[in-house]
């Protein structure tokens, strides 16, 4: 449990704070920063989570700001970090942007909110659209009163009643991120799909549902066999609202959706996958005075696909200047900030297959530092929309409403690139087994 | 709703407290929908806000609490919860008021009520809240009962003592049977609360309650789920297949897309396999761990690295648990530091024969990165890779000749420390590199690296030809060099002056550095070491190269294993702040109480003789709790809730506390009973090739009593069994109010 939350600006000064328990003064927060300026001094890393003179610091960072909480106990360290999380993601709904001004501007519903999503320091109702349903911004008399809903106790704690919509439908999202890491020598290190289903739903009343997917174990455990492919996850998640007794059972994904847009579920498949996209670069350094790069593109994957915005960052030294580029495709800008130069393609065909050529001077006097070429690998951004790299796919989705209407769901799919897509191809010429077409 | 914001900024503007008065008298006429009142309120929480005391306000502030607005009774509870405790007197005057919420027709009124006032220390509100509180505690309405239960906690943090006499820790009990889940999951808590207090009443669970909250699992909240399976763990197993059956029942919450759900479900569990026996469930069970933990490292960055700090110690509890997965712990380009170091302390603790190329040829690339201290790190762990896994040292030394190769500096010298090391861990294998480590003296300037560069020089003196050239070279700044270094130097002196008796360098170069050591030197470590290596070799130089140049014992990697006892008791902590930091909460957090798996039939024989118990602190006897205050004599006996302070055996009376019987060797001392029964635990989780070298390791270590010994300062210095000074002062304090 938490003594104390508190939202700092970046000099960390508070900007807004609310005190759980008395055992941690609030004039700890302002030593919070000196703290993380003194570890960095040291040279020492700056972890989420440290304690000092019995105090402990647990913070995570939001663009601008840093979201703090403090303890003197063995506090759960995941349960606070996570619900800082949650208290950012609800702020945000709330006030669409969370930065030092939303925070001024709405600083009485956010001691509000504070108050009632935090109990003496545990955590209670973190679910924005229960909230919004009794803390709001709207001035109210106490005699059309707002009471709690009974979401807020209710074993459906994510869900009220009384939702009407003239037009039922569910829309599902399918997302597939791949993740992998090639080396030089062409081969995948490490890939993973992190699949993710996400739903809009604008149903009425208390719809029960039931997702069907081409789950492996699925079928396995109900001795029914597959047409088609199925797929084998290595690890699922779900929301809260599924049933995770049932699924433990037999694989029925079955439950009553909050309302509106959230993600169900989100899985994990480590099974090895060929890069979609594929890069590779030819670097040839000229003397210390110029550095030139030939990239090659391949787009791995169907002719009956596309991958749309593709983004190739190519890494190169920090001090490069005055880049000249040509390319057989799409268009190519230098991105100092980044110290990489992108490649940017906006329909990459499947099975097609594109070279750019890349050239930069490099200034004649090089630091000592430069000795040791910092590999940076090259890192790729892709979507491949009607396609799921895994072959996951919805079956069905049953939707049961005491009313008995008719709801229509929508399913899309899309593979796009996880965070950390990177091909570590970027090799000196000769060494890269690049062949000019 | 949602994205319709307020424009308050504007009330962030430094405000005099006379003029706010002012305001708000003012304010009192013509203020039909109350805004200009609300308008002044806000002023004055933008000002607290700012840290701006407005508590000369009091009064005035107060008196908006007749306004019939929610929001401006909002905004006058903050008021009261930031001062209300400083104006004990004039807080009387909100007595009504409070009391009014308290039984108001609507249940949101009625708990904002109540939670106000156990907000506000003060004694006579405290003395005020017991009524409602009982009530509110019956409430129909589950969302006041939830807010009651959480009450009690802070009511016990206030005056423990009074609480129990007033029987709330019984109605708080009475809400574990409660239909609502919420409320259940925040009696749970506010017990949990209460019970890891060292002079609260004791929490256990029996399997008929530890059932019943299994019950409101699936109905609770996603934090009221924590609060739930943490409390299983002050269930006590009596049978393996109690254990076991519960386990069934939790797994599946390993599913859930909360991470402190999924970690907290990963510490029951551990817990239970404490207790059980079926080993292929125990193997099920580490096998379902893997999945949802190597899930969570596509969370955020800082719940990755909760995650990972716990891996850590997960995988040397149980290795079968992500055997196979060290791919997954590659760093990715963009971690951020701190999740690459833990990375890479993960990856070093998976790495064996199968995965040595792939973990060595990933160390590499990140021996090329940028961040220094991650470049170290690398270097560090190829080195380390090399004594752990021997058909892989070739290779390992290879990469690290490539990288002094760099003559990137900090690459060299820390190549050269752990090269030290891999010559100790292999005698005769590798000192053919060590003309590539000459060649590179002039770039180490730092001690740890010079000392290990020195080292080398001395302990092989007799297989390079110039070592005397050498050190003279290296000791022509001894006195200037920092104490590691000098040390270093004079042995390293010593040897090869016995290595090489007839050059006439060394025997000027040793006559010279003894004398610096003992005549120059401010050091007394360093001048009674320079006196013995004198007298050593003045009295019989055959005997001085017997005893400098003796065999070294060989390095392992045995030493940076956690111990078995120790790692249970910290599993215990999976999770929270003490896994992340290894350390118990009691070495870092004053007056924690620490937690030990507590015995029963069930527990495993190996589990039972690594117990590591729990380091007590010193409490004052019984009576002296029961010194403040009028002492009530029909509560000073049992059966009462007002018990003896937390001692073994002590328990809630009913169905909280089933059975007395096992509590008591709670804190039983290390002991050496079972040593002589060698039948193997069977009951034990660990794969099989570590069972018996676990076995054979605890009862090494068990007589010797110090189960911490291999853990390098985690424990803050003290041996767990020592009473610790922080508490000598103050017990005091953590006793009585």
């Amino acid at each position: 449990m938490a003594s104390l939350i508190a939202i700092l600006d970046l000099k960390g000064k508070p900007l807004i704070q609310r005190s759980y328990r008395d055992d941690v003064p609030s004039s700890y927060i302002e030593r919070f920063l000196p703290i993380v300026l003194e570890l960095e001094e040291d040279g020492a890393q700056v972890t989420p989570c440290f304690t000092r003179e019995g105090v402990n610091y647990l913070h995570i960072r939001h663009s601008n700001l840093y979201l703090l909480a403090l303890s003197k106990r063995n506090s759960n360290a995941a349960e606070i970090i996570l619900f800082l999380h949650r208290l950012v993601s609800v702020l945000i709904e709330y006030f669409k942007e969370l930065e030092e001004e939303s925070i001024r501007d709405n600083f009485v519903i956010i001691y509000e909110l504070l108050d009632e999503m935090m109990d003496f320091g545990y955590p209670q109702t973190t679910e924005s659209k229960i909230l919004q349903e009794y803390i709001t911004q709207e001035s109210y008399k106490l005699e059309v009163q707002v009471r709690p809903p009974i979401a807020v106790t209710n074993a459906v704690s994510w869900r009220s009643e009384g939702i009407r919509y003239r037009k039922n439908e569910v829309f599902l999202d399918v997302i597939e991120s791949v993740n992998l890491l090639v080396n030089s020598t062409g081969n995948v290190v490490r890939s993973e799909i992190l699949g993710a289903i996400k739903m809009k739903c604008y149903l009425s009343g208390m719809p029960e549902l039931r997702l069907g997917l081409n789950d492996k174990v699925m079928f396995e455990t109900t001795g029914r066999t597959a047409r088609g492919k199925a797929i084998e996850m290595e690890d699922v998640k779900f929301h809260q609202c599924v049933r995770l007794s049932r699924f433990e059972n037999d694989r029925t994904i079955s439950f009553i959706p909050p309302d509106g847009e959230f993600e169900l579920m989100s899985y994990r498949l480590s099974t090895p996958v060929k890069p979609l996209v594929w890069v590779e670069a030819a670097v040839e350094h000229h003397k210390g005075s110029r550095v030139e790069y030939m990239v090659k593109v391949k787009a791995q994957f169907k002719r009956r696909s596309t991958a749309n915005n593709v983004e190739i960052y190519v890494p190169v030294p920090d001090d490069a200047d005055t880049p000249k580029f040509r390319a057989s495709t799409g268009a190519v800008q230098y991105a100092p900030d980044k110290s990489a130069f992108v490649w940017k393609i906006k329909q990459l065909g499947g099975g097609r297959e594109f070279l750019m050529r890349a050239h930069f001077g490099l200034p004649s006097v090089r630091g000592e530092h430069d000795s040791m070429d910092k590999r940076a690998p090259i890192t790729v951004k892709f979507e491949i929309p009607y396609f799921t790299v895994s072959g996951i796919q919805v079956r069905y989705l049953k939707i049961v409403e005491k009313s008995g209407y008719q709801a229509l769901p929508w399913v899309r799919y899309i593979t796009q690139n996880g965070d950390d897509y990177s091909l570590r191809t970027a090799l000196e010429k000769g060494s890269a087994p690049i062949v000019p077409m | 709703m949602s994205g319709q914001g307020a424009q308050d900024a504007k009330f962030f503007q430094r405000g005099k407290i006379q003029e706010f008065r002012a305001e708000l008298q003012a304010a009192e006429t013509k203020d039909k929908k109350f805004t200009k009142r609300k308008t002044v309120l806000k002023k004055i929480v933008a000002n607290i806000t700012m840290g701006n005391d407005m508590s000369p306000l009091f009064n005035d502030v107060i008196q908006c609490l007749s306004i019939p607005s929610l929001e401006i009774k909002k905004m006058v509870y903050l008021f009261l919860v930031c001062y209300g405790r400083s104006k004990s007197d004039q807080i009387r005057l909100v007595m009504p008021s409070f009391l009014q919420d308290c039984e108001d027709r609507n249940p949101l009124i009625r708990a904002l009520a109540i939670r106000t006032m156990s907000y506000i220390p003060a004694p006579i509100v405290v003395e005020e809240l017991e009524d409602p509180l009982r009530h509110a505690l019956k409430d129909r309405d589950p969302y006041v009962r939830k807010t009651a239960a959480i009450c009690v906690a802070k009511l016990y943090n206030a005056d423990p003592r009074k609480c129990e006499r007033n029987g709330f820790v019984e109605l708080l009990r009475d809400l574990l049977l409660d239909t609502n889940a919420t409320v259940v999951a925040n009696a749970v808590a506010a017990l949990t609360e209460i019970g890891d207090r060292q002079d609260g009443v004791i929490f256990k669970l029996n399997l008929t309650v530890a059932n019943k909250l299994l019950a409101a699992l699936g109905e609770s909240s996603e934090w009221g789920q924590i609060y739930i399976l943490d409390s299983l763990l002050r269930y006590v197993p009596e049978k393996h297949e109690d254990a076991e059956l519960m386990a069934e029942r939790v797994i599946i919450q390993l599913q859930h897309a909360n991470s402190a759900v999924v970690l907290t479900t990963i510490k029951v569990l551990l817990y239970l396999m404490n207790y059980m026996e079926n080993r292929r469930l125990m193997d099920y069970i580490c096998k379902k761990m893997g999945p949802p933990l190597v899930t969570l490292l596509s969370s955020g960055p800082e719940v990755q690295y909760v995650a990972l700090r716990n891996i850590l110690l997960i995988i040397q509890r149980r290795p079968q648990v992500l055997k196979n997965d060290v791919k997954v712990f590659f760093c990715k380009y963009n971690d951020p530091i701190y999740v690459k170091l833990a990375k890479l302390e993960i990856m070093y603790r998976l790495a064996r024969e199968e995965n040595a190329r792939e973990v060595l040829a990933e160390l590499q690339e990140y021996a090329s990165e940028v961040d220094v201290d991650f470049v170290r790190k690398a270097v560090r762990s190829i080195g380390r890779l090399a004594i752990k896994v021997q058909p892989a040292a070739d290779d390992c030394i290879k990469a690290l000749l490539d990288l002094i190769e760099t003559k990137v500096t900090y690459v060299v010298q820390e190549a050269v420390i752990v090269i030290k090391d891999v010559f100790r861990r292999y005698p005769g294998r590798y000192e053919g590199i060590i003309p590539t480590l000459c060649a590179n003296l002039d770039a180490l300037d730092e001690p740890e690296s010079k000392a290990a560069m020195v080292w080398i020089v001395g302990q092989f003196a007799d297989r390079i030809e110039n070592a005397d050239e050498l050190m003279d070279d290296l000791t022509y700044t001894f006195l200037e060099e920092p104490t590691e270094v000098q040390f270093a130097l004079l042995s390293a002196a010593v040897k090869t002056f016995i290595y090489k008796s007839q050059s006439e360098t060394i025997k000027a170069l040793v006559h010279k550095v003894l004398k610096w050591a003992t005549e120059e030197v401010d050091n007394p470590d360093l001048r009674d070491r320079g006196f013995m290596y004198w007298r050593l070799l003045a009295l019989s130089p055959a005997a001085a190269s017997e005893i400098v140049l003796a065999e070294k014992p060989a390095i392992t990697t045995d030493a940076d294993r956690m111990d078995r006892g120790a790692l249970d008791q910290l599993l215990l902590h999976t999770g929270t702040l003490g896994s992340i930091y290894h350390k118990n909460p009691e070495t870092f957090i004053r007056g924690a109480t620490g937690k030990a798996l507590t015995d029963s039939p069930a527990l495993n024989p190996l589990s039972r003789q690594v117990l590591v118990p729990v380091a007590r602190t010193h409490l004052l006897p019984p009576t002296t709790i029961r010194v403040p205050g009028p002492v009530d004599p029909r509560v000073a006996n049992p059966p009462s809730p007002v018990l003896p302070p937390r001692q073994n055996g002590a328990s809630l009376p009913t169905a909280v506390a089933p059975s007395a019987s096992q509590d008591s060797t709670a804190a039983s001392p290390v002991t050496q009973d079972l040593l002589g029964g060698e039948e193997d635990g069977d009951g034990e989780g660990d794969t099989e090739d570590h069972e018996h070298e676990d076995l054979a390791r605890a009862q090494a270590v068990a007589p010797a009593s110090d189960p911490y010994a291999a853990l390098d300062s985690a424990f803050g210095g003290h041996l767990a069994g020592e009473p610790r000074p922080q508490h000598n002062g103050d017990a005091n304090d953590d006793l009585l109010f």
